[in-house]
């Protein structure tokens, strides 16, 4: 029970009496919910834990310097002579591929949750909501292929590119991905504003138009924050969608028609090779500590910013 | 001067629109326009995609391909443990993520109060989602497969999808039991029920349908996905008799549909076009039945609905 409703159920009297195994078996089960209830804490807790465990060791080793980790663009993990674990190319390269893929994703999700929110019949409505999850549900592994296939057929024929897959067709396969989130998040935010504020903008002779520039998007500009927020930590955590369709050049990228490499990509294209405990291991682990913790401060400020609009209202 | 009469208003004219009037039309038609533009831009892709994938697997796609195993070096035959690996898979994944989801959200709507231990898991629940799938493998390599000493196993990969998808099977039984009205439960208090008494006879009946509508959407969810099962259980290869319906044991490692296609269209050269396309085909389309029937059962349990 949440706060509505009385707090606890009614006591008062006898009640017909049960076994003391009945009641035993009930507490047990009670238990055992309230377990379950605080396991989503205790997942994310042991995901930190884990992972940051197996890349400690690589913190305190004399060889590897964080600030090298951080701000050098030198990743060269199996090299003989001169190993180097740079990330920065990496951390430009999912920059990059998310900025772009946020930029494509932005303009046309807050549109059409505009439309869905407040244009449309609720027939088309609901057909268009069964589209966006459809949309959402395409597996990430399907979405690479398509940028592998398609879309790098597509980008080669249009700009001549040497490559189709690179900065551009990953941020175009993860607009497409993001957009369905954001939509949809951004919808119900749209759909929160009350329609007070709607019927008393169309009573001073607004139009649609003015009344969703003047009138819903100041009012609901937090939630379509978050869901851009949402949308932006959904594109930085994407692995195999740009794994497949960003190609695999560990660098800065000069142009659109460049390939790169994210953080997430490489965890998963070299995890595979480096060997259990090694150095490189470790640093794949570190990498995804700092995955972890750039998500999880993406997800805190889009609940903070939610959290706000609940409090004014 | 005798004035001029007054012509008579045209009664066609009197109601005719103003200039204002039309400029106002005008513009919410345009605005209509412009804003159905761009949801048509998100409409059709999904459309152009699903037909244009499987006009190129059309080729492929047989019965034949679905009960066939892969053959000469996976350039040929079919996807027969892929497909049962996927099943193995999303069923452990299931037999341990539902009992705790639905568990979770009987706790945070029946149990807890509206406090910030409260807001700590919804908290908790929401970054539990945004963790990236990449994260979720490593977590599941570091714990499972060498904390647990599971090794690469079909468990270790099951419990990593287990984990991943918990937030999904959360939420959307959060919404099943929001959607049971409160006086039911208050009704069911005041005869003297205790709580997990309500829960059991009253609040679970009336929602298991929309319980169930999560649990659909958790397999489509758990199926599609790659990275977390990449290092903790999924392979490239694996030997299996055609046919065989029970390949794999718990401590194997298994193939996966997800899996398989990310190999066919990366790590094997020279497969016949056709190939891949018919695998992601059978992955989106298992993918999207499943959702599509968790739609219709969501749409079918909003008309059944007498409160």
């Amino acid at each position: 029970m949440t706060a509505h409703g009385p707090q606890t159920p009614h006591t008062v009297g006898s009640r017909p009496s049960r076994s003391a195994l009945a009641v035993l078996g009930e507490r047990a089960l009670e238990n055992l919910i309230r377990l379950s209830g605080v396991s989503a804490i205790f997942f994310v807790l042991a995901i930190f834990f884990f992972v940051f465990r197996e890349a400690a060791p690589v913190l305190v080793s004399d060889s590897f310097s964080l600030k090298e980790f951080l701000f050098s663009v030198e990743w060269y993990p199996t090299s003989d002579v001169n190993v180097r674990y740079g990330i920065l190319g990496l951390i430009v390269g999912t920059a990059c591929v998310s900025g772009l893929a946020v930029l494509i994703a932005v303009p046309f999700s807050l549109g059409s949750a505009i439309f869905i929110a407040e244009f449309c019949g609720p027939r088309l409505r609901e057909g268009l909501k069964v589209v966006i999850e459809l949309l959402a549900a395409i597996p990430s592994v399907v979405w690479g292929f398509i940028g592998l296939t398609v879309m790098s057929r597509l980008i080669v024929a249009v700009t001549g590119a040497p490559v189709g897959v690179n900065v551009l067709n990953g941020g175009i396969i993860l607009a497409l991905m993001c957009v369905p989130i954001i939509t949809s998040i951004a919808e119900d935010a749209l759909k929160a504003v009350p329609d007070s504020y709607r019927e008393a903008a169309q009573a001073l002779g607004a139009t649609k138009w003015q009344i969703v520039y003047r009138v819903l998007l100041p009012a609901a500009k937090n939630g379509l924050l978050a869901a851009v927020l949402l949308g932006v930590g959904r594109a930085v955590g994407e692995t195999m969608a740009v794994l497949m369709a960003t190609g695999h050049a560990v660098h800065i990228p000069r142009s659109l028609l460049d390939s790169v490499r994210t953080l997430t990509a490489n965890i998963a294209a070299e995890l595979g090779e480096a060997s259990v405990n090694s150095e490189h291991y470790r640093v794949l682990f570190l990498t995804g500590v700092l995955l972890f913790l750039i998500t999880f401060m993406i997800n805190l400020t889009a609940d903070l910013v939610v959290r706000g609009v609940r409090r004014e209202r | 001067m005798a004035r001029e009469p007054v012509a008579p208003v045209d009664p066609a004219v009197r109601f005719c629109e103003t200039v204002a009037g039309r400029r106002h039309r005008r513009s919410e038609a345009f605005a209509r326009g412009v804003f159905l533009t761009m949801a048509a831009a998100m409409v059709l892709p999904l459309l152009l995609l699903v037909t244009y994938l499987i006009v190129r697997a059309a080729p492929a796609l047989s019965l034949e391909f679905l009960l066939d195993v892969p053959r000469r070096g996976m350039r040929a035959g079919g996807i027969w443990p892929a497909l049962v690996g996927t099943v193995y898979l999303v069923l452990g994944a299931l037999v341990v993520s539902a009992p705790i989801g639905v568990m979770a959200a009987i706790y945070l709507k029946e149990y807890a109060r509206d406090n910030a231990f409260h807001r700590t898991i919804n908290m908790a629940v929401i970054n539990l989602a945004g963790v990236p799938s990449i994260v979720h493998a490593l977590f599941g390599l570091g714990a499972f497969v060498y904390a647990a000493r599971f090794g690469y196993s079909i468990i270790s990969a099951s419990l990593t999808l287990a984990i991943m998808t918990l937030p999904v099977i959360i939420t959307s039984t959060r919404e099943a039991l929001n959607a049971v009205p409160q006086a039911f439960r208050e009704a069911c208090w005041n005869v003297g029920a205790t709580r997990w008494q309500t829960i059991r006879g009253v609040v679970l009946p009336n929602s298991i349908s929309g319980i169930l509508t999560g649990v659909i959407l958790e397999v489509s969810r758990t199926a599609g996905e790659t990275a977390p099962i990449m290092f903790t259980g999924a392979v490239f290869f694996k030997a299996v008799q055609r046919g065989d319906l029970l390949p794999y044991g718990l401590n194997d490692q298994a193939m996966a549909l997800s899996m398989h296609l990310y190999t066919l269209s990366t790590q094997v050269p020279d497969v016949p076009e056709a190939l891949p396309y018919a695998t992601a085909v059978v992955l989106l389309g298992t993918v999207l039945t499943m959702n599509a029937l968790s739609i219709v059962l969501r749409f079918w349990l909003r008309t059944r609905k007498k409160w």
